[in-house]
């Protein structure tokens, strides 16, 4: 076992409950706004929103368009029309701005089943991770792409956990439940963060909208660290943050830029010496009071899955 | 290299088993019709987004969205007839919502669009073939004596009725659905299919002669000229006017 059972105990003494969960808090409050503005139409009768992540009408003006779902369809040779056009314009300059992965983080449903997952799986304390390479998930893009073009209809929509889960809550799930028990126990019995981390091919092409994004986490305070090992047991993408962590010696600046950091700001949280906080990627200098050359580096023992 | 290898198998895996099962999802059951505007099938299939904007705007529930376990490619709108019919909104509400142009916006006039066609297929069972005056179906057609036409036909099994069969006119028959849906008996005797199924096709190079002759304003083959039939003494062809004409005095005169 890593230091601490529970990781995030120490920030919650030395800050308190709040101060130790806010970013998850907010997290979750954002995913579950985002379904209800779906759900209040079928549900009440009140269609603020229509339609589903694929694409949907808000208040009668607002389109927006899921930028992958449309690149499939471009794919598959059909050029859409002007509305989802827009839908996905608006759609990307958002993400461009908070982080092309912080839909993951803050609007993906799916995100919730695989939290779940994670969760129980620490609870179990089931280890045995096997080796999947975080790359797959690119290859996968990939084929999701090509697919398209050899067959000439959208494929991954037939399969796509997200949509699948995001349409079936909406408009009626049929069978696609077996699809999301299969994400839940990839990721609970097989692969630490699994899906999201590894496979999901709808996460990769929006880390690729994070490469320039604006939003990140940033480890300015980093001299700080004690340590304690908390924010890579928390985080779901921990290969970002071990350089910007520890290698201010080698000029490594302290903006977490890696474009797979979902922004869900969950280090934030549960670092009790507040090392990182959110901001902006600019100014991404090495400062001098961050350097500790000083410091002991006990970083060499940490295992990045 | 070891990982890129094991990484590219997984989706290689992945990615032979949805190709598969893509193939097989293309297939859409005889009953389930696309909403008015849908773009033939394959497009159609690369072209929707699964976001069920058009289910929303359609006033009368026609539409559904199909989910995983339905035999239709899940996330796409479909109707079936029996069950809810399209009544042909004249602003034709789900193609003004498609975002994608999987509904062809270039249909505005809703008398334009074709869904399906219907087919009056068991005339053993139709009660207008036995003789009998339902009409139920001629009746509730929005393109009434247009799209389905009532033909007569002498009734043998009385001798001396008429039969006013249901006729569908594939030129005017939207597929709708709302014969099939009013058909009286208990399994519908008229049905709508998709038009991939029951829509014949001419060869592009047939012409109709009489077409031809019209748009023309005369006939197009070689200018009218004497035939040159084989009669038999006596008799002789006006081509213009009395057709076959038999001489006077003639031996071969009419029997
Ligand atoms: S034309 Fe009207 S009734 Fe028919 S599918 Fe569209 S919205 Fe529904
Ligand atoms: S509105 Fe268009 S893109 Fe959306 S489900 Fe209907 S046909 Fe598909
Ligand atoms: S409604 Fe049915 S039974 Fe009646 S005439 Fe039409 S097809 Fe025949």
């Amino acid at each position: 076992m890593s230091p601490n059972a529970h990781p995030g105990q120490e920030a919650i003494i030395a800050n308190g409950w709040f101060q130790a969960n806010r970013w998850l808090i907010s997290r979750r409050l954002s995913q579950i706004t985002i379904l209800v503005l779906f759900l209040l139409g079928p549900w009440f009768g009140w269609w603020l929103v229509k339609g589903n992540l694929s694409s949907s009408l808000t208040l009668g003006i607002l389109p927006l368009t899921d930028p992958f779902v449309l690149l499939q369809s471009l794919a598959s040779g059909h050029w859409p029309e002007t509305a989802s056009i827009i839908g996905a314009l608006i759609v990307i300059s958002f993400y461009l701005i908070v982080g092309g992965r912080a839909y993951c983080a803050w609007v993906c449903p799916v995100n919730l089943v695989t939290d779940a997952a994670f969760w129980l799986r620490e609870r179990l304390g089931l280890g045995g991770a096997s080796s999947l390479s975080r790359k797959t998930r690119y290859w996968l893009l990939g084929a999701t792409l090509i697919m398209p073009v050899v067959s000439g209809q959208i494929i991954w929509e037939l399969v796509n956990p997200v949509s699948m889960l995001h349409r079936g809550l909406i408009f009626g799930i049929g069978f696609a439940w077996v699809i999301l028990l299969a994400v839940f126990i990839f990721d609970l019995f097989v692969t630490r963060r699994g899906w999201c981390s590894h496979l999901c091919p709808m996460g990769a092409f929006y880390s690729l909208l994070g490469t320039h994004n604006l939003v990140r986490v940033r480890a300015d305070n980093r001299a700080a660290c004690n340590d304690c090992l908390d924010c890579y047991r928390v985080c779901p993408e921990q290969q970002v943050i071990r350089t910007v962590l520890k290698d201010a010696e080698k000029g490594i600046g302290p903006v977490i830029d890696a474009p797979n950091c979902t922004n869900c700001g969950r280090c934030i949280d549960v670092c009790a010496p507040n090392v990182f906080h959110m901001g902006l990627r600019f100014n991404n200098k090495v400062s001098v009071e961050t350097s500790h050359l000083d410091r002991p580096n006990h970083s060499s023992g940490v295992e990045v899955l | 290299m070891k990982d890129s290898s094991r990484s590219l198998s997984i989706v290689a895996l992945m990615s032979l088993g949805l190709g598969v099962y893509s193939k097989q999802s293309k297939s859409l059951p005889a009953n389930a019709l696309r909403p008015p505007g849908a773009l033939e099938e394959q497009d159609f299939l690369s072209a929707c987004l699964r976001c069920g904007l058009c289910v929303r705007d359609c006033p009368f529930d026609t539409l559904g969205l199909a989910k995983s376990g339905d035999d239709i490619n899940v996330g796409t709108p479909y109707f079936k007839a029996r069950e809810v019919p399209c009544e042909m909104c004249d602003d034709i509400p789900c193609v003004v919502a498609c975002p994608s142009g999987a509904l062809d916006k270039s249909l505005t006039n809703i008398d334009d669009a074709r869904m399906g066609l219907a087919v009056l297929f068991d005339q053993e069972n139709c009660l207008n073939y036995q003789g009998l005056r339902c009409d139920v179906c001629y009746r509730v057609c929005p393109a009434i004596n247009q799209a389905i036409t009532l033909e007569h036909r002498p009734n043998e099994r009385t001798g001396k009725h008429a039969m006013f069969i249901p006729t569908v006119n594939s030129d005017h028959c939207t597929g709708c659905g709302k014969c099939e849906y009013a058909c009286v008996l208990e399994e519908a005797a008229i049905k709508i299919f998709p038009l991939t199924l029951v829509a014949g096709k001419a060869d592009d190079h047939y012409r109709m002669g009489w077409e031809e002759k019209q748009q023309h304003g005369s006939s197009l083959v070689a200018p009218d000229q004497q035939h040159l039939y084989n009669l038999p003494s006596g008799q002789s062809y006006d081509y213009d006017k009395e057709g076959l004409i038999f001489e006077e005095n003639s031996s071969g005169a009419a029997q």
